[in-house]
């Protein structure tokens, strides 16, 4: 599905990741965990496309293609998905404006036909009351005047719309209260089958809890210092980050 | 002075003034003399005047722009008619200048309610005109409320009585076919004591140079409901002076939506004097291209307590086109609790846009809310990366969160037929790939 090599960002002059290797099959679930300042942002703003970052080495595959080559909407299109931490607020366009756009654009770059207005709304519908979302919440603007747990669920319900194949959660528990992480796990959840994987970029041990990674790896300084099952989570809950930068040292 | 260019057009006077409106009456007469002299004292706005120091004139001084010996109906093509006539309303069409019945539709009317044109309503009820023409704004203001009381050559005249709620729109379709026109306007609007009215001043005209030259009235008594609108899509090449002068009683709402689309050189006065508790929102969209510029000029005059203003306007600059904004709102020392917000927010598509910008609060009250904001800029480029993250391209994103923009003032057009009407209009003036007509 994934495969990035010898991964190297800089932003300007500054090198952020320096040298990632990580190799993600379909199905799978990641997550990449670090203290703050790491480059777990930088790794999912590369990913998606995001402008302002220069990749000076290395290489990253999606599905067989080029990944850094393509254009952001190309991305989206093909089935990245990235959940934002900061998701932005589009005053004037509604969010169901938005999900019919993306839809089939996604579709039209498959040569497929329009969706239909009615199996549209059914479908979104369904996914509004997945997330135990509000019907309102749909014909308002993008994001505006959403709360931050409100914000985070809308991502999920994009995502859950769209089905991408290749879904990055970009610190999407940080945030949220209890209730409101356990929505969004659901929503997760509910989407994992083995053609789609995941890439989670997580600061905190607890939204682990609520969606089981199949692999966690560290990062620190713009490497990966450590990858494992999911008890290499609870080894890091235990002990926090600080023991990672004396094995770097070390 | 900028007279001395103007003279050509006061040289000109005599010949049109026996075909105006209003030569039985002596007080009209003597209104008219009067606006002439002051004219050829002050000849048009001089950009020496602080309130026209961005917007230029000349343009107009240099040529010589006169009303059109016929009214010449035919001219107006069926598919101009069609795009622009409301079909739910009442219609006082004006081409170049003078009413024209055929092409007006003014059947039905409730007893009482008085819908014609003011050169109509000077042969059948000149004493109702006359205490109302000139009361709203005079000669004082500016040149070219001087130039339009001389040689106005017809309007609308509106009259509804006390709790009259109309169940349609009132329209103002003002046409203008011929090169060189000159349409001079005037329109006297008159809601009595709660009463509920609206009305849409739409400007348009054939694809040529043409100087659109109006004056508005407006009386909103107590109690009243007007929501007046204006449709300002006047030719590329036409300039366009359109000035719209309010006066609301005690308690009075008066809700104003200026579309500013058209003209080479297009102004929009707007002034407004509030008694107390009266309540008046002004909303704007401007849209300028290619070399057009569009100046709005607001004034809200909190004159007694508890009054309320909105102003929310917003301009999209693309091309080398220039926008002004000045909005002035002014607290009388008397008009205690006054609530008063202003904004004016810009986009510019272009390095070669431009827009002046200047709010301006005077409070001379000390017990107020007073607020204004202004911004101008380009697209956000976190929004149209999010949108791009969306599977939307870069160059439909940034046509759907230009629509966007402007869309918000549209959304606030209640008439149905008016509102996809305008925004037809906003659809044509950007690239439309991507856009939805369907806009959930």
């Amino acid at each position: 599905m994934l495969s990035i090599k010898n991964l190297h960002v800089s932003v300007g002059d500054k090198p952020i990741l320096k040298g990632i290797n990580l190799e993600i099959k379909a199905g799978e679930i990641h997550a990449i965990m670090g203290p703050n300042g790491s480059g777990k942002s930088t790794l999912s703003h590369v990913l998606s496309g995001k402008s302002g970052y220069t990749v000076t080495e290395g290489s990253v595959t999606y599905q067989g293609k080029d990944l850094i080559e393509m254009a952001p909407d190309i991305r989206a299109r093909e089935g990245v998905f990235l959940a934002f931490q900061y998701p932005v607020e589009i005053p004037g366009v509604s969010n169901v404006y938005l999900l019919k756009a993306a839809l089939n654009a996604i579709r039209k770059h498959h040569g497929e036909p329009e969706v239909d207005a009615m199996d549209f709304l059914t479908l979104v519908k369904e996914k509004v009351r997945l997330l135990e979302m509000d019907e309102k919440f749909l014909y308002r603007a993008v994001n505006e005047g959403f709360s931050g747990g409100e914000k985070k669920r809308n991502e999920i319900l994009q995502m859950a719309i769209l089905e991408p194949k290749l879904c990055i959660l970009d610190e999407t528990d940080s945030g949220l209260d209890i209730d409101a992480l356990k929505i969004v796990s659901e929503g997760v959840n509910s989407l994992r089958s083995p053609e789609r994987s995941f890439v989670m970029v997580t600061h905190y041990q607890r939204l682990l809890d609520y969606i089981k990674p199949d692999f966690v790896h560290v990062l620190a300084h713009g490497q990966i210092v450590k990858s494992g099952g999911p008890e290499l989570a609870l080894e890091l809950e235990e002990k926090g980050y600080s023991w990672l930068d004396e094995q770097v040292a070390a | 002075m900028s007279a001395v260019t103007a003279s050509h057009y006061t040289a000109d006077y005599p010949a049109i003034a026996p075909s105006l409106p209003g030569q039985s009456l002596p007080w009209l007469q003597q209104l008219r003399t009067d606006a002439l002299q002051a004219f050829s004292a002050t000849g048009f706005p001089s950009p020496r005047e602080e309130e026209w120091r961005y917007t230029n004139v000349s343009g107009i001084e240099k040529k010589l722009f006169s009303v059109p010996a016929n009214q010449a109906a035919s001219d107006v093509s069926a598919d101009l008619l069609k795009a622009y006539q409301l079909q739910d309303a009442w219609s006082v069409v004006l081409v170049n200048g003078r009413f024209s019945a055929e092409l007006s539709a003014l059947s039905g009317l409730p007893d009482g309610v008085s819908i014609l044109s003011l050169a109509d309503a000077l042969a059948t009820q000149a004493s109702q005109v006359q205490s109302h023409l000139g009361q709203a704004v005079n000669n004082a203001e500016h040149g070219f409320v001087a130039f339009n009381t001389a040689w106005f050559s017809d309007g609308l005249f509106v009259h509804v009585p006390p709790k009259q709620v109309l169940a349609k729109p009132i329209q103002l379709l003002h046409i203008v076919t011929q090169a060189d026109a000159l349409a001079t306007t005037r329109n006297v609007i008159i809601v009595e004591e709660s009463a509920e009215v609206k009305v849409v001043e739409t400007f348009v005209g054939a694809d040529n140079a043409y100087l659109t030259a109006a004056v508005t009235e407006v009386f909103v008594g107590q109690n009243a409901d007007l929501t007046l609108y204006k449709i300002q899509s006047e030719s590329e090449k036409a300039y366009h002076f359109g000035g719209i002068y309010i006066k609301q009683e005690r308690d009075a709402r008066f809700t104003h939506h200026n579309f500013a689309f058209g003209g080479l050189m297009a102004r929009s006065d707007i002034h407004a004097d509030l008694d107390h508790s009266s309540e008046c929102v002004l909303n704007g969209l401007y849209l300028g291209v290619k070399r057009q510029h569009i100046d709005n000029h607001t004034r809200i005059n909190h004159l007694k307590p508890y009054g309320i203003s909105r102003e929310t306007y917003k301009g999209v600059l693309d091309d080398k086109a220039r926008g002004v904004f000045q909005g002035r709102v002014v607290v009388a020392e008397d008009a205690q609790k006054t609530d008063s917000q202003m904004n004016n927010r810009n986009l510019l598509l272009s390095v070669d846009a431009e827009v002046d910008t200047k709010p301006q609060l005077e409070i001379y009250a000390d017990d107020v809310k007073c607020g204004h904001g202004v911004t101008v800029g380009q697209l956000d480029d976190k929004s149209v990366f999010y949108l791009q993250s969306r599977c939307i391209d870069e160059e439909t994103a940034r046509n759907m969160l230009t629509f966007a923009f402007a869309n918000e003032m549209v959304d606030k057009i209640s008439i149905k037929s008016l509102h996809d009407n305008v925004l037809e209009q906003v659809l044509a003036r950007f690239p439309q790939q991507g856009v939805d007509k369907e806009w959930l």
